[in-house]
């Protein structure tokens, strides 16, 4: 078993000799009009690129679950995040464009997601009103197939990704953990995969770091980590298998102090990320003295 | 005329367009967008889009989620 560990160098590792910065090689090879810009571009250990539009953190956050907008801004300014997202639902008297206008005044740009929506033509239909509302072509696409887990239906999300492709919007899915959903997301022309670390609110982390390592692998497009993630410690681990960025919400929104936790998870990211392009050791079975022998 | 805006039942004027239900339910004029009958209404055509006796409109904004 020793043996075997040690040629396998780390997973890791050799896949980052043969194209540094993760998804630029591939890229390379398949330049698709928006995908050119990310090949001459230096990697960057804050910003990344989706669908040629250049994000300023690998910290992606949501504003759902924050008890007010107070708590709420306090935490996006301590996550450094420079995207966030947003649910659209029947403006009311109360709120109004409350959570828009502190988006605006932070100078966060806003990702809106379609949450809520079981269906294709549901999903397809709330993109259109948000990019209405909000004069952006991205979305956060999620088509999920029932309350109880919230796992996207691959059917209708893949459905719907292709309607908007075709739409013109810049499409960021939130999509289960399975490397062959992830290829063909890519292939209908989405500008990211977006899988889940566990369910969405479960802070369960990373279940399936293999699937991801793979959907990574495969992928031409940034991986985004999307939901599952419970605490700092899994927001690195997201980055060292190699994704672009991590989206989490519940995780801050709902901690007892979500401007610390906020903190925490923008130096996990930062972490991870360093620790993914420093290369890292391979795996041993047995020990390896780190200090001379002694004569 | 009547017409529901966001499940409410709403009178208003025999020629109201989707710009006049807006005003009805006194929405800003940014960050907003409309929906009659399950189809969008692009903000350009929001004063010249008359709305019709039983119309179902729904004015949607951002709000916290995600």
């Amino acid at each position: 078993m020793g043996e075997k560990l040690a040629e396998r160098p780390g997973g890791t590792g050799e896949k980052l000799a043969e194209r540094p910065g993760g998804t630029g090689g591939k890229r390379a090879e398949r330049p698709r009009g928006r995908g050119e810009k990310l090949a001459e571009r230096p990697m960057s250990a804050e910003s990344w690129v989706v669908g040629g539009r250049e994000i300023g953190s690998r910290l992606v956050t949501g504003t759902g679950g924050a008890a007010n907008l107070e708590i709420l801004e306090r935490a996006l300014l301590a996550s450094g995040t420079t995207l966030t997202t947003v649910a659209m639902r029947r403006i009311d008297a109360v709120t109004g464009t409350g959570v828009l206008d502190l988006l605006r005044r932070l100078e966060i740009e806003v990702l809106p997601n379609t949450a809520g929506c079981r269906t294709a033509a549901e999903a397809v239909l709330t993109a259109q009103l948000a990019r209405e509302a909000l004069e952006t072509d991205l979305v956060k696409l999620e088509v999920v197939a029932d309350e109880r887990t919230l796992l996207p239906d691959p059917i209708e999300l893949l459905d719907a990704a292709e309607q908007l492709v075709d739409a013109g919007f810049t499409v960021l899915p939130y999509t289960n953990d399975d490397p062959v959903l992830a290829r063909r997301l890519e292939a209908v022309g989405c500008a990211a995969v977006m899988p889940l670390g566990s369910p969405i609110g479960t802070g369960l982390g990373i279940r399936n770091p293999h699937n991801i390592e793979m959907i990574v692998a495969e992928a031409g497009v940034p991986v985004v980590l999307d939901a599952g993630i419970g605490t700092a410690s899994e927001a690195a681990q997201a980055m060292e298998l190699g994704c672009s960025a991590v989206l989490l919400a519940t995780a801050v929104t709902r901690a007892a102090d979500p401007e610390r936790m906020a903190h925490a998870m923008r130096l996990a990211v930062e972490a991870g990320y360093a620790a993914r392009h420093a290369g890292r050791i391979p795996k041993r079975y047995w020990a390896q003295a780190s200090s001379p022998e002694i004569d | 005329m009547n017409v529901e805006i966001n499940g409410a039942a709403h009178a208003l004027e025999p020629d109201a367009t989707v710009a006049d239900a807006l005003a009805a339910i006194g929405a800003p004029p940014r960050g907003v967008a409309v929906a009659v009958d399950g189809a969008v209404v692009r903000r350009a055509d929001w004063a010249r889009t008359r709305l019709h006796e039983g119309a179902t409109v729904e004015v949607l904004t951002a709000v916290q989620g995600g």
